[in-house]
């Protein structure tokens, strides 16, 4: 016979405004089952626990039911609770009576009506509670990174340093992300390449690290501890171990396509490393402009590489890997600024995107860090930026403020009023969001000492007339239209999940938002975890972030993974389905309907020795959803912890009250 | 695209006045292309800008009026070649539909049925998607042999894009530079299709269409045409009628034809009495006409 | 609990006084319940004046419209150029990037200051409206003539395109008599319907 303790909590007057909490403990005591029941002002702090483990002494309570806020919360708590006062953990119940009762009424009656019922229903759950108990799995200590920009290369440092192997992924030809395309950083004006070159090296001599470029993740499976990833190695047409990185090969092809480093502004080769700085130094054939491989006559590379290092019928290589946890660092784009018609549906040359400009600055970039205008290469005597486009837009699909280009522009102004004091800088701005260490100062620098001119308001249109283009804005403070004849336009384009954001995460298992950002598990209190255990996130790839905040979450998220590695193994989760072999005919319903591909038919000894199939859950895999539970039509599976029968006992609780 | 097409025909006031050559030229282009125009009987005006400035239920039930009236013809859409009057029809159409208590409401006044099954489609574009551009070339007769041509859409024909359902580059329209194609022109790349003449400033506050009229004939000029084309009544008016007070205060001297869309084409296609339209402008068009095929000089002088 | 909490609510009448003149309370909701916009939605980022044709004769800029009806300053706004000086471009509200339907809130603006019977700054183009829609109301269709010559005796401007309208007349482009509406009684029910209903702005915002 159970001895149910009940337990109420006021906490605060969160509950106890709308629920008369007093009545509720002293109706519960009438429950069959519940030898003890009382109400306290906060049941999860630490003289409640310490109240609930006493009163486990005292009464000798094998049950207990809390009657407070949502089980999500502190369900947990109270688990360690009990656990520390001798009870099995999985014997606690708890009563929602805030989230589903007291914040959602107003009738004082009818809320403390509802709480005695769910408190009712709860006891006659927990009685029929029985212990569980969790096994332990392996952990595959091996961590997987992918996305090889400055999050993954730091996530992949702080998990190598921490004594774990780590295999980073990337999908371009070479490791260092958006942060290579960069020419100076806010606010120290640290040369990018400077700083992330180092971190870069670092990664590619590390003991611990494993970089695979050109590389995709193909498919993953598995669970926290046990993942299983496939990824595909794409041919680069080159043979690492022989490449000696000399350059020769791209020095002479004679194809010439746009280069996507150089955001379109540059041309590479056919053959090509995306920059100089590249890790690993080893070009990659683009098979898709590759002379040879559209069956014309070349060989160019081959005929001139010192080494022999060029594999023209190189294949694919699919390695198939186990990893212990997944940092995600995929990183962002920039919006195709073709999309809006008002600034020329991305028609005017001299009309070019923040990054494109970060190009132009460049000293390794298509102008050699000469800022010319693309369309007939003469320097600007007037440049006009133009933040927020796309941004803080509904009419343009992103609401959302893509948080760096303020200081990026800030950033651009400054450069090019220190290289060319002469010429003009005009920002249209909204607001200027200068809220990281030494920003605000920064962009008062970027106005008061090198005199960029800022104006506040919107550009309405841009347009060519001639050779020049006409910006037409507003300054709001002034009360007045401002028209600028310029000779570049610079746009701060949103910032965008990268395209197949939406299908990475498919294959992941993990969530995204409307606009495809990967979802963290709590915005405030989980930033660098997702609701999948042992999947973590770093970088812009989550949302729009600058480079301090990416390292910090890339070091976090490498916490977390490092974290995870230091147990010993897993516990597995307790609450999951389990199958009444003996009754099971193998129909494979459950199979069916499985979202967690959790159940499997499996061999099992019948009766007199007789083989037969019966359907067996993965510990691991199954994450105790309970549709199996539902679709078993001869109701021989059944969930630990929220069994048919406790679910019925439930109802009838509340039925018979 | 074989056969004859047939749709409901709103001129609306200033077909039937001062933009006498528009109704007369789309008609007779209508015609000749196999598609026939069947004036909505006792149609009446749309209410222009007057009307929803005073207020928005009349701005509505003027233009639901006309709408149940197709309705009532048995008809799908009604082709109009005013782009204002397009415009009130296409939004007032869109906003019956939209909201179920405006609708009601608007029957109720009207005392006729209104299904919401009528369409207001702009002439223009009934010409261009509906006849498409092939059989068009193929009525040409005259080519325009490259004349350089300005194509001005105005304000109206594309905007606000959510609530007409433009398929058009809202800030790059393309279905009159398609047109002009057709007929052999060559459409200029400029960057004003789609700025404001003043449109019904043209009386009240005149200083105010010569400034932004002088500034659409000169951007015109400077990207290099030769004449513009327009599908408004009131830019007709702005652009035609009072380009020389426009660009005499602008201080400027030059004189730029500006013509219907539907003159153009009957000009293309040899239609008879196309001169005659092109006599009822106030700046010279002689031009235009001058630049016809030369081999196909006929009858109609320079 | 602690100190007890009064049943009186705190004395400040919670005037608004903005360039000392006090704010008109419940202004802003009144436009935003006939036109049904959201004034608060407007970030007041410009975008709208920049691209304004007409910005360069208007005295409150597109933007500063919409901050000033917010502001509850009504006679400003009401007895502004720029609510009449609209030409209903529709260019700020393709732009807009908070989809704020700026031609709805001017229509909704020219109608309460004509309800109000504001002094119309630009008088000129109210006698181009009033003349349109009587003309309209007796017709059922506009006659260009009539519309001319009665904006001419309205607003005293009896020589403006005179020998504009001569050529007119000679090219045959303005008709002398009015076409018939059969339909003409319909049309002045709706104007008198319109008359008749209350006005919008107690809460329909359509």
């Amino acid at each position: 016979m159970a001895r149910v303790g009940v337990f109420v909590c006021w906490c605060g007057s969160n509950i106890a405004r709308t629920v008369d909490v007093q009545r509720v403990a002293e109706a519960a005591r009438r429950i069959p089952g519940v030898v003890f029941s009382t109400d306290y002002k906060y049941m999860c702090s630490e003289p409640g626990q310490t109240m609930v483990r006493d009163a486990i002494r005292e009464h000798r309570l094998d049950r207990v039911v809390v009657a407070s806020c949502s089980p999500r919360l502190h369900e947990p708590t109270f688990q360690r609770c009990i656990a520390e006062a001798g009870l099995n953990p999985y014997l606690v119940e708890m009563a929602n009576i805030r989230e589903h009762c007291s914040w959602v009424h107003q009738d004082r009656e009818a809320a403390t009506e509802k709480a005695i019922d769910l408190v009712r229903m709860a006891v006659a759950k927990a009685r029929r509670d029985f212990p569980l108990f969790r096994n332990e799995i392996p952990i595959t200590k091996r961590a997987l990174v992918i996305g090889g920009g400055v999050a993954g290369i730091q996530a992949a440092l702080d998990i190598a340093d921490a004594g774990y192997p780590v295999t980073l992924v990337e999908r371009t030809p070479s490791i260092g992300g958006r942060m290579a395309q960069y020419d100076k950083t806010f606010p120290t004006l640290d040369c990018a390449a400077c700083i992330l070159t180092p971190k870069m090296v670092d990664c590619a001599s590390h003991p611990n690290i494993t970089i695979l470029t050109y590389a995709e993740v193909e498919e993953v499976s598995g669970f926290v501890g046990n993942f299983t990833v496939r990824i595909r190695r794409r041919a680069r047409g080159v043979d690492m171990e022989k490449c000696t990185g000399c350059g020769v090969c791209y020095s002479k092809c004679p194809v010439k396509v746009p280069n996507e480093f150089e955001e379109g502004m540059g041309e590479r080769r056919a053959i090509y490393v995306p920059f100089p700085q590249a890790v690993p130094n080893v070009p990659v054939i683009d098979r898709q402009h590759c002379r040879l491989n559209n069956g014309l006559k070349c060989g160019v590379c081959q005929k001139l590489c010192p080494t022999g290092a060029i594999a023209y019928d190189q294949e694919d290589e699919v390695i198939t890997g186990q990893f212990g946890a997944i940092v995600v660092a995929t990183g962002f784009k920039m919006w195709d600024h073709s999309q809006i018609g008002e600034y020329g549906y991305g028609g005017i040359p001299d009309v070019i995107s923040g990054l494109q400009f970060e190009r132009l600055m460049n000293a390794s970039g298509p102008t050699e860090g000469k800022i010319v205008r693309p369309s007939d290469h003469r320097p600007p005597k007037t440049v006009v930026f133009v933040a927020c486009v796309g941004s803080r837009s509904e009419n343009h699909g992103h609401e959302y403020c893509s948080k760096v280009c303020c200081m990026y522009t800030a950033k651009h102004a400054l450069l090019l009023k220190e290289k060319y004091p002469d010429t003009q800088a005009y920002v249209f701005y909204m607001d200027i969001r200068a809220n990281g260490k030494g920003y605000e100062e920064f962009v008062r620098r970027t106005i008061e000492e090198y005199g960029a001119h800022y104006i506040r308001g919107r550009v309405s249109r841009i347009y060519r007339h001639g050779d020049r283009v006409v910006v037409k804005g507003a300054d709001t403070l002034l009360g007045r239209p401002v028209e600028i004849d310029a000779d570049l336009v610079v746009l701060a384009t949103a910032m965008e999940p990268q395209d197949d954001a939406k299908e990475l995460a498919r294959r992941l298992g993990i969530s995204t938002d409307q606009h495809n950002w990967f979802s963290e598990a709590h915005p405030k209190l989980k930033p660098v975890e997702v609701l999948s255990s042992g999947i973590y996130l770093a970088g812009a790839c989550q949302y729009p972030k600058d480079i301090p905040d990416t390292v910090a979450q890339a070091s976090g998220a490498a916490s977390k993974v490092a974290g995870l590695f230091s147990k010993p193994h897993l516990l597995s989760e307790p609450m999951i389905a389990s199958v009444r072999e003996e009754d099971c005919v193998a129909c494979g319903q459950c199979v069916r309907v499985c979202p967690f591909s959790a159940i499997e038919l499996v061999d099992v000894n019948g009766k007199n020795g007789a083989s037969r199939r019966a359907a067996r859950v993965n510990e691991g895999l199954c994450h105790g959803c309970g549709t199996c539970v539902a679709g078993c039509r001869g109701s021989c599976i059944d969930l630990r912890g929220f069994t048919n029968a406790q679910v019925l006992s439930e109802i009838d609780a509340l039925a018979l009250a | 695209m074989d056969g004859e097409r047939v749709y409901a025909y709103y001129p609306g006031c200033s077909l039937h006045a001062t933009a006498k050559e528009y109704d007369l030229s789309a008609r007779a282009v209508c015609s000749a292309l196999g598609v026939e125009l069947r004036e909505v009987p006792d149609w009446n005006c749309c209410g222009a800008s007057s009307a929803h400035a005073r207020d928005h239920l009349l701005g509505v039930a003027l233009a639901a009026r006309n709408l149940a009236l197709v309705e009532e013809m048995g008809m799908r859409e009604v082709a109009v070649p005013c782009a204002a009057c397009y415009n009130r029809l296409a939004v007032a159409g869109r906003e019956l539909q939209d909201d179920g208590s405006l609708a009601a409401e608007v029957r109720e006044m009207l005392g006729r049925p209104l299904e919401g099954s009528a369409k207001a489609r702009a002439l223009l574009d009934v010409v261009v998607r509906d006849v498409g551009a092939e059989r068009i070339r193929d009525a040409v007769k005259r080519p325009l042999e490259g004349l350089k041509v300005a194509c001005y859409y105005g304000c109206l024909l594309v905007r606000p894009p959510r609530a007409l359902g433009t398929e058009e580059r809202v800030e790059d329209p393309q279905s009159l530079d398609e047109l002009v194609r057709a007929l052999g022109g060559e459409p200029v790349e400029w960057p004003h299709k789609t700025e404001c003449c003043g449109a019904g400033l043209s009386l009240a506050r005149t200083d105010v269409v010569r400034t932004l009229s002088a500034n659409i004939l000169k951007m015109a000029r400077d990207c290099g045409a030769g004449c513009v084309v327009c599908a408004c009544p009131l830019c007709m008016t702005n652009l035609d009628m009072r380009q020389a007070e426009s660009l005499k205060a602008a201080g400027e001297d030059f004189s730029m034809p500006v013509l219907y869309f539907t003159e153009l084409m009957g000009l293309a296609m040899g239609l008879p009495g196309a001169g005659r339209w092109l006599k009822m402008h106030f700046v010279d068009a002689s031009a235009v006409t001058c630049r016809e095929g030369a081999a196909a000089r006929q009858e109609e002088p320079c | 609990m602690g100190d007890a909490i009064s049943a009186q609510s705190a004395p400040s009448s919670g005037e608004v006084r903005i360039g000392g003149r006090p704010a008109e309370p419940g202004f802003a909701r009144q436009v935003e319940a006939l036109s049904g916009q959201k004034l608060s939605a407007c970030y007041q980022c410009g975008e709208c004046t920049a691209g304004c044709p007409v910005a360069f004769a208007m005295d409150l800029m597109p933007n500063q419209v919409t901050r000033v009806a917010l502001a509850g300053m009504s006679g400003e706004v009401l007895g502004s150029r720029s609510i009449w000086l609209c030409v209903g471009c529709n260019t700020c509200v393709t732009r807009c990037p908070r989809l704020v339907d700026l031609p709805r809130v001017m229509d909704s603006l020219r109608q309460i200051a004509a309800r109000r019977g504001i002094r119309c700054p630009e008088p000129a183009v109210r006698a181009f409206h009033d003349t349109f829609l009587q003309g309209l109301e007796r017709g059922g269709r506009l006659h260009e003539l009539a519309l001319v010559a009665a904006f001419k005796l309205r607003t005293g401007r009896l020589l403006q395109d005179v020998p504009a309208g001569a050529a007119m007349m000679a090219k045959g482009k303005l008709a002398v008599l009015p076409g018939t509406v059969k339909g003409r009684e319909e049309v002045r029910r709706l104007f008198e319907e319109c008359r008749r209903r209350p006005a919008e702005d107690d809460g329909h915002g359509r």
